[in-house]
């Protein structure tokens, strides 16, 4: 019978225990004697948010469909049994086979938000492997770091053996070749880590001397040895179609954030919206064929059980064959019980009439997400939403009998004035306004706008990588003058608004934009007892200053400071295809309020048709 | 037609709670690809309903839960099917039709029996099965239960129908269902208040065997398996 890491006594003492038993259905069982590898997959958070990232579910099916590895998963402990384990010195374990992370070959960490590197931390420490890299000896698995934040990876440098920067699909089996001829070879784990970093993709921090100007920016990033390349290539499947997709994802048995069947339409974008880090990192838009995705919809149906199946991508409404697709699901799911859980689309006929069929109109919301209150901002941030849009996509729901609304903005962005703020305020009363232009008798009840507000965080790889950060002071100002505003509407009582606290939006800045320095401040505050700062009621922003003032790090130096155009930034030894020139030519489109057009509408050269596939091959001319 | 499944919980899937088991079972059907009714609107659910949940911690071998299906194969493959897509930790035991005019599973539990065995190295000490005829010879046995009005003083004492201690366990028949749900860590914990006998609930582990239905008449108990009322489809 299967075996289990921690005893009844503890299991049964502490919340959730089926976070931690592993044995849920399709999940992979092998015989540990019969592989090569074993191959410790870890989101550094919870079991229930880890559970429903689709990228470690892919990489998981990819691993495994190789005989000679096992790959497993690992969550973050919750704080009640992380307690447990350090005082029963008990070592983290991986749910399949529930024996310790330190004696597999790999820990593989993907890394999503800059909110939970303490917890990296926690999953090496209850491992019972070094945190820092340079500790580590042939007796423990290499750490290996993916995911977004690799993008950024110089405040983790010194935790992580290496990273692979980019899609997993491409290079890691040649990764896992190498290391089977090195562990046959009996080389020294620099040997290893030298061969790994000629692989493109591959970054090995140690092998990187890093100097520093006296103002404290970058002077110059430099290998140590030949092997390591002076930039590392961004990984991105090419084709779309013709790659790994997990048709039997592991179902949880306690409900995870994500319950359902998760179908990746595609990958990238086309909006080129200024602030969004995502939409630079994964170009070029890449999508999968729609016969492909009605198969794995059904398969993956018939092999979860799942109850509901969403869409996954980073603009819906732009992929070719949404009508078809999601017209297909309806028919396809309908008659068996399963919802469609809709992603936000843009507000048209099409969406309404496909919202009004797998949702309850009385209880659903119509979402937008202008980002910025006046057009003038959001020709700033690029982002091809009108008012017009907005009003007309609106009336139309209202007519259609919604009478919900939710609307997305963010605060601190670059130029922003008062007035853009304010207009935050009327563009909601502007939509109330047209809820009651519809006569009485044909409305139902009062409508309701939920406005909600976040701190923009600038971000590496998007043209406001430059940008001056918000202090928090500043940033909670700017969230009042919107209260403010809205209490000042005429239909004040049809908006609620809602916004969050700025002490944490500040800490991720400074992860994001953080150099080498800034991997002390991450122990500090961890070995302070900072863990899952993700989740507010954990957050100790207290014990995170103390920590920067006991590392002596300038909080402002990575927030307000204003950074010069040629500055090197830390992340610039990536090479993410949209080039350094390109980022450049938008921030200053930007403060010139002058919008750059969608890939569809014309490419604008942003350097990520080398990866030869995706949008950037189906047409057209270029923009001037 | 409506089916009841019985199905056995053991290993570490003790420590899925109900709802988790019942969610996990509606997943189960559709991957079995059966025939269920769905309730009608915007998010329909299965017509499914469970004889009596099962506690996180527990393990039982007699755990029964009614469906409503459309159409049904035999119950040979619709228990294939169903054993098919099973984690390890449950096993689908019987799929019987269930008389047309028959009351649902939750609304018939009369009785359940348990075996309690002590975990090694928890056993209390000699001279406890002593104990344990003392205790149950008694009269009456009374304990303080929380209630959504206060506390309520019960004797526990009518609702144990037979018990019998073992080398390191004790088996019991019970009242069970809606009217007398007696839970064995109840009356553990009566006779260890009683008896002085250290017996905290992580000690010894509960184990239900099957629950019943009572079909005595004139006032005498004459307890039947829940999946007796049904017949096996060919
Ligand atoms: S190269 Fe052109 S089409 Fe391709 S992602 Fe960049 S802007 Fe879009």
């Amino acid at each position: 019978m299967k075996k289990s890491a921690l005893s009844d006594e503890i299991l049964l003492s502490i919340q959730q225990p089926a976070r931690y038993i592993g044995g849920e259905v399709n999940a992979c069982r092998k015989d540990k004697e019969k592989v090569d590898i074993r191959f410790a997959m870890c989101f550094p958070d919870v079991y229930e948010i880890g559970m429903s990232h689709l990228g470690i579910q892919i990489l998981y099916d990819m691993f495994n469909s190789r005989e000679d590895i096992w790959c497993e998963r690992v969550y973050a402990p919750w704080t009640d049994l992380d307690k447990i384990m350090r005082e029963q010195k008990i070592p983290l374990f991986a749910l399949e086979s529930q024996d310790p992370v330190k004696d597999f070959d790999f820990l593989g960490i993907t890394i999503q938000y800059e909110m939970c590197y303490t917890n990296i931390l926690q999953i090496l420490d209850l491992s019972q492997i070094p945190l820092e890299a340079s500790g580590r000896t042939k007796e423990h698995p290499f750490v290996i770091g993916g995911g977004p934040c690799a993008y950024n990876p110089e405040p983790l440098a010194e935790f992580f053996d290496l990273f692979y920067i980019g899609e997993g699909e491409t290079q890691y089996f040649r990764l896992m070749d190498l290391y089977k001829e090195w562990k046959k070879s009996g080389a020294s784990r620099e040997t290893f880590l030298k061969q790994a970093a000629a692989i493109e993709g591959i970054y090995v921090p140690s092998l990187y001397d890093v100097s520093y100007h006296t103002d404290g920016t970058i002077a110059s990033m430099t290998p140590i040895c030949p092997e390591a390349p002076k930039k590392v290539k961004k990984q991105a499947v090419s084709n779309m179609t013709d790659t790994f997709y997990p048709e039997k994802p592991v179902v949880p048995f306690i409900r995870a954030t994500q319950d359902r069947v998760v179908l990746e339409i595609q990958r990238g974008c086309i909006r080129g919206c200024r602030f969004c880090q995502a939409g630079m990192l994964y170009r070029p838009l890449r999508e999968r064929s729609l016969p492909v995705l009605k198969e794995y919809a059904r398969k993956m149906l018939a092999n979860t059980g799942y109850d509901e199946i969403s869409l996954s991508s980073l603009s819906s409404s732009d992929y070719p064959k949404l009508k078809e697709l999601v017209y297909f699901l309806i028919d396809e799911c309908g008659s068996k019980g399963v919802n469609i859980s809709l992603p936000s689309l843009r507000i048209d006929t099409f969406s309404l009439d496909v919202m009004s069929k797998v949702q309850d109109i009385k209880k659903s919301s119509l979402t937008f997400a202008p980002e910025a209150g006046s057009q003038r901002l959001r020709d700033v941030i690029n982002k091809g939403l009108t008012e017009e849009d907005i009003l007309t996509g609106a009336g139309q729901a209202f007519e259609g009998g919604w009478n919900r609304v939710k609307l997305y903005f963010m605060l601190g962005l670059p130029t922003e004035t008062e007035e853009d703020r304010k207009d935050i305020a009327r563009l909601a009363e502007k939509i109330a306004e047209k809820y009651y232009e519809i006569p009485k008798d044909k409305r139902t009840g009062k409508c309701q706008i939920v406005v909600s507000t976040s701190f923009f965080v600038p971000k590496p790889f998007t043209p406001f990588q430059w940008a001056r950060m918000c202090t928090q002071e500043e940033f909670l100002d700017r969230a009042y003058v919107v209260n403010h505003e809205i209490k000042e509407q005429l239909n004040r009582k049809s908006i609620k608004y809602n916004w969050h606290e700025a002490d944490v939006t500040v800490l991720e800045g400074i992860l994001a934009r953080g150099d080498r320095k800034v991997g002390a401040v991450i122990k500090k505050a961890y070995e302070k007892g900072c863990l899952f700062d993700s989740w507010s009621e954990n957050f100790r922003n207290d014990l995170w200053m103390e920590a920067f003032e006991a590392c002596g790090i300038d909080m402002d130096f990575y927030t307000t400071r204003e950074r010069a155009m040629d500055e090197k930034f830390p992340w610039d030894f990536i090479e993410i295809g949209v080039s350094r020139a390109f980022l450049e030519r938008e921030w200053k489109r930007a403060l010139e309020e002058k919008v750059t057009p969608n890939c569809r509408q014309g490419c604008s050269g942003c350097g990520a048709s080398v990866y030869q596939g995706g949008v950037c091959h189906e047409h057209t001319r270029q923009v001037p | 037609m409506n089916i009841r499944v019985k199905f056995r919980k053991y290993g570490t899937l003790k420590f899925i709670g109900h709802l988790d088991v019942m969610r996990y079972f509606q997943k189960a059907i559709r991957r079995a690809g059966l025939d269920i009714c769905y309730s009608e609107g915007f998010s329909p659910h299965m017509i499914m309903s469970f004889a009596s949940p099962l506690g996180v911690g527990l393990t039982s071998d007699g755990e029964y839960m009614d469906i409503r299906v459309n159409t049904s194969p035999s119950s040979g493959e619709a228990l294939a099917r169903l054993n098919e897509t099973m984690a390890e930790g449950m096993e689908v035991l019987s799929w019987k039709q269930l008389p047309a005019d028959s009351k649902n599973a939750m609304s018939v539990v009369a009785a359940a029996d348990y075996e309690l065995r002590f975990r090694p190295g928890y056993r209390p000490e000699e001279g406890w099965q002593e104990k344990f005829r003392k205790f149950l010879s008694l009269d009456q046995i009374l304990v303080d239960k929380k209630t959504k009005k206060g506390q309520k003083t019960l004797d526990i004492r009518p609702w144990i129908y037979q018990w019998e201690t073992n080398g390191d366990g004790i088996f019991l028949q019970v009242s069970a269902g809606s009217v007398h749900n007696l839970k064995p860590e109840l009356l553990m914990q009566a006779f260890g208040l009683w008896s002085g006998l250290e017996i905290p609930p992580s000690s010894f582990l509960v184990h239900r065997k099957e629950i019943y239905a009572d079909q005595g008449t004139d006032g005498r108990h004459r307890f039947v398996p829940l999946e007796a009322a049904g017949e096996d489809i060919e």
